[in-house]
């Protein structure tokens, strides 16, 4: 029997990308998120579809108190877990409310960590598994634009990197994503460059791929990795009188 | 953002909006001036809304499938190219579709498309079993032949202004394979051609490219290509162990617009004629895969950028079949004499079609593209007069420049479905450029 793909944060568009992409492997899957139950039609379309078998459980990535008991309740550990967990939030309002700031900070770091630190446990007591945590370009360096959202998407990044350390010697591989601009209805009144710009099924496609052959860390769009090593090497000195 | 059809023209700015869930849709709906836009696949301004566009591509769930009777119930966005994806490895086409897969259900559904083998099966209409349709404060109407059977009838051809098509049921059709038995009969002219679709009524598949190009003797001539789904058996013996499994086409970007002088007379004058030579070679019967004989142009991402940054006209009329002979001989003449050959002309027969609004009825339709040079348009009135003279009438899918007189003309029903619009209030929360421009 196949063991499921769990998608952690199933509303969003590249997370309902990647269930696709799973089941069209065949896969089962888990899909987890908050009011779990507006997702029937997802777990519909999954079934319909691909004939995999399609659950549903409640999950709120803040609840980190619940995280245990949450991964307690899957019907089966999964084969693989994805965290699709994220909110981008507004850096004005980051700047000026506290109560906002905080809530960012939480949805992509502690949250997405914690849970992945669960599900590690039990990969690693099983010996096998692979996680997959979708980080941000944001967080190769902080700047003026999102640097709240960014400095948790780096601390959520060095996370995956030391749990991927930690579990090399245990059969359980640990994936970073990157995505770079993906095109989602929240960009579409944005002029993003259509060179930097993934669709979701893009994104999906790259966490299948990155999951079959084991990479470590993928950018989506393999440009980002060259303006990501620019924007990281500029001199300090500049760099803060920039506006990227 | 600026907006447009396949044809490139007209452009309009347009506010976009692409809700994800039934709530934001009907915020957007009650703003009205409504229009729900598909994958951008109608050729002019039949999907856009200055005010308000609503993309519906994120509806795109597939909702149940019936293995006993081959229905399928999914929301509007769901692309013809992801049914066939998701259930030809199942045994399982659409049982009617256009030359383009990469059209959504609620397209389909408002321009009640039609494909090559309308003259057997009719129009979408024939496989679509019920449709949810989003009126004017949100609320969702089923519809079907039984139930609110007006709102069914006129939101098939309705172009999207009985409201916002939400989901619906399609039935499927049962196939033995992912291929076609293709039979190929050059026709030396529009007589033969014609001689053709009728002798050849009881074939699955049937459609002509003509060249109109051609003059004097050949005016019409015409590759009629007849299709049949295949059996197991005739697949290629490659191909034999998974007949549902045909090979993968590259999809190959046309990258830019190509600069204006591409397509000019001559040069399409050239492509039909070696297009022609090259087809009647090929006479007889192959077997062919599914993409490559109902899909020849998805191969070619953004073919549209052919025609230029200027883009394109399509034209396409339909004459009833008692003065189909006459009308059609009139208008390649017409257009045979005025030089502006079109790039790819497609000559079908239809058959019966009984439906409020939609745009085919038994006789013969004509579709045809012409760059925007001011020849061409030009041309159209011509062309028009032609159709209207010969009792004939217009593709609303295809139509970026018909005036409202022209539509009045040549279709009573035009003046109806206005009145029907007013009568249920929706004139002022659906609307179109399109609608706008035709009185709709």
């Amino acid at each position: 029997m196949t063991l499921p793909v769990l998608i952690l944060g199933a509303r969003s568009d590249i997370a309902r990308a990647t269930a696709r992409a799973f089941a069209a492997g065949g896969h089962p899957i888990q899909l987890a998120a908050r009011h779990v139950e507006g997702l029937e039609a997802d777990k519909a379309d999954l079934e319909t579809r691909y004939g995999v078998e399609v659950t549903l459980h409640d999950f709120d990535a803040l609840d980190v108190a619940g995280h245990e008991g949450f991964v307690d309740a899957l019907p089966s550990l999964p084969a693989i877990a994805v965290s699709a967990v994220g909110l981008m939030g507004e850096q004005a309002e980051n700047e000026t409310d506290p109560a906002k700031a905080v809530t960012v900070m939480r949805s992509n770091f502690e949250g997405p960590a914690v849970i992945l630190g669960v599900l590690a446990d039990r990969f690693a007591m099983r010996r096998s598994g692979t996680l997959v945590g979708i980080s941000s370009v944001a967080g190769d360096r902080g700047r003026a634009s999102n640097y709240v959202y960014g400095a948790a998407k780096a601390g959520f990044t060095a996370f995956l990197s030391g749990l991927r350390n930690r579990l090399a010697k245990q059969g359980v591989h640990v994936v970073t994503v990157k995505p770079g601009f993906v095109n989602t209805t929240m960009t579409a009144h944005l002029d993003l460059p259509a060179r930097l710009t993934a669709e979701p099924q893009e994104v999906a496609a790259a966490i299948v791929k990155a999951v079959e052959k084991s990479r470590n860390i993928i950018y989506v769009r393999p440009i980002w990795r060259i303006v990501m090593a620019v924007i990281k090497a500029i001199p300090e000195a500049i760099f803060k009188k920039t506006s990227i | 953002m600026q907006l447009s059809g396949w044809g490139n023209f007209p452009k309009a700015e347009a506010r976009v909006r692409a809700p994800r869930k039934e709530a934001e849709l009907a915020d957007h709906v009650a703003e009205g001036s409504a229009i729900a836009r598909g994958n951008g696949r109608s050729y002019g301004d039949s999907a856009i809304s200055p005010r308000n566009t609503i993309d519906m591509r994120h509806f795109d769930r597939m909702l149940s499938f019936n293995p006993a009777t081959g229905q399928l119930v999914a929301e509007a966005g769901v692309m013809l190219a992801d049914v066939i994806d998701c259930f030809l490895p199942r045994g399982w086409f659409p049982m009617v579709t256009p030359g383009t897969k990469l059209i959504t259900l609620g397209g389909a559904i408002a321009a009640d498309v039609h494909g090559k083998n309308h003259h057997l099966d009719g129009s979408f209409r024939a496989c679509v079993d019920w449709i949810d349709v989003m009126g004017p404060r949100g609320e969702v109407t089923r519809c079907s032949r039984d139930e609110n059977a007006d709102l069914f009838e006129w939101t098939l051809g309705g172009m999207g202004l009985t409201g916002v098509i939400l989901r619906c049921a399609v039935r499927l059709r049962a196939v033995k394979s992912g291929w076609i038995r293709q039979e190929m009969i050059p026709a030396d002219n529009l007589a033969a051609a014609m001689d053709a679709f009728e002798a050849n009524m009881g074939a699955t598949y049937s459609v002509a490219w003509i060249d109109c190009a051609a003059k004097g003797d050949h005016l019409g001539r015409s590759l009629v290509m007849l299709g049949e789904h295949a059996d197991p058996g005739e697949v290629p013996p490659r191909y034999r162990a998974t007949p549902f499994k045909a090979p993968r086409h590259r999809n190959i970007p046309f990258p830019i617009n190509a600069p204006g002088f591409a397509l000019n007379p001559l040069t399409v004058r050239a492509f039909n004629a070696a297009y022609y030579r090259n087809g009647a070679r090929q006479k007889g019967t192959r077997i062919v895969d599914w993409d490559g004989y109902f899909y020849p142009l998805d191969a070619i991402g953004n073919w549209n950028r052919l025609y230029g940054r200027r883009g394109f006209m399509q034209f396409q009329c339909v004459i009833p079949q008692d003065t189909a002979r006459e009308g059609m001989q009139r208008l390649l003449s017409a257009i045979s004499a005025s030089g502006q050959a079109s790039f790819l002309s497609v000559l079908k027969r239809f058959g019966p079609q009984d439906s409020a609004f939609s745009f085919p009825m038994a006789g013969y339709t004509l579709a045809l593209d012409f760059p925007r040079s001011k020849a061409a348009i030009a041309l159209m009135p011509e062309l028009d007069a032609i159709t209207l003279d010969h009792g004939g009438r217009f593709y609303l899918a295809k139509d970026s420049r018909m005036p409202a007189e022209i539509l009045a003309g040549s279709d009573p029903r035009a003046e109806a479905f206005a009145t029907w619009r007013r009568d249920r209030g929706l004139s002022a929360s659906f609307a179109s450029l399109q609608s706008e421009r035709l009185n709709l």
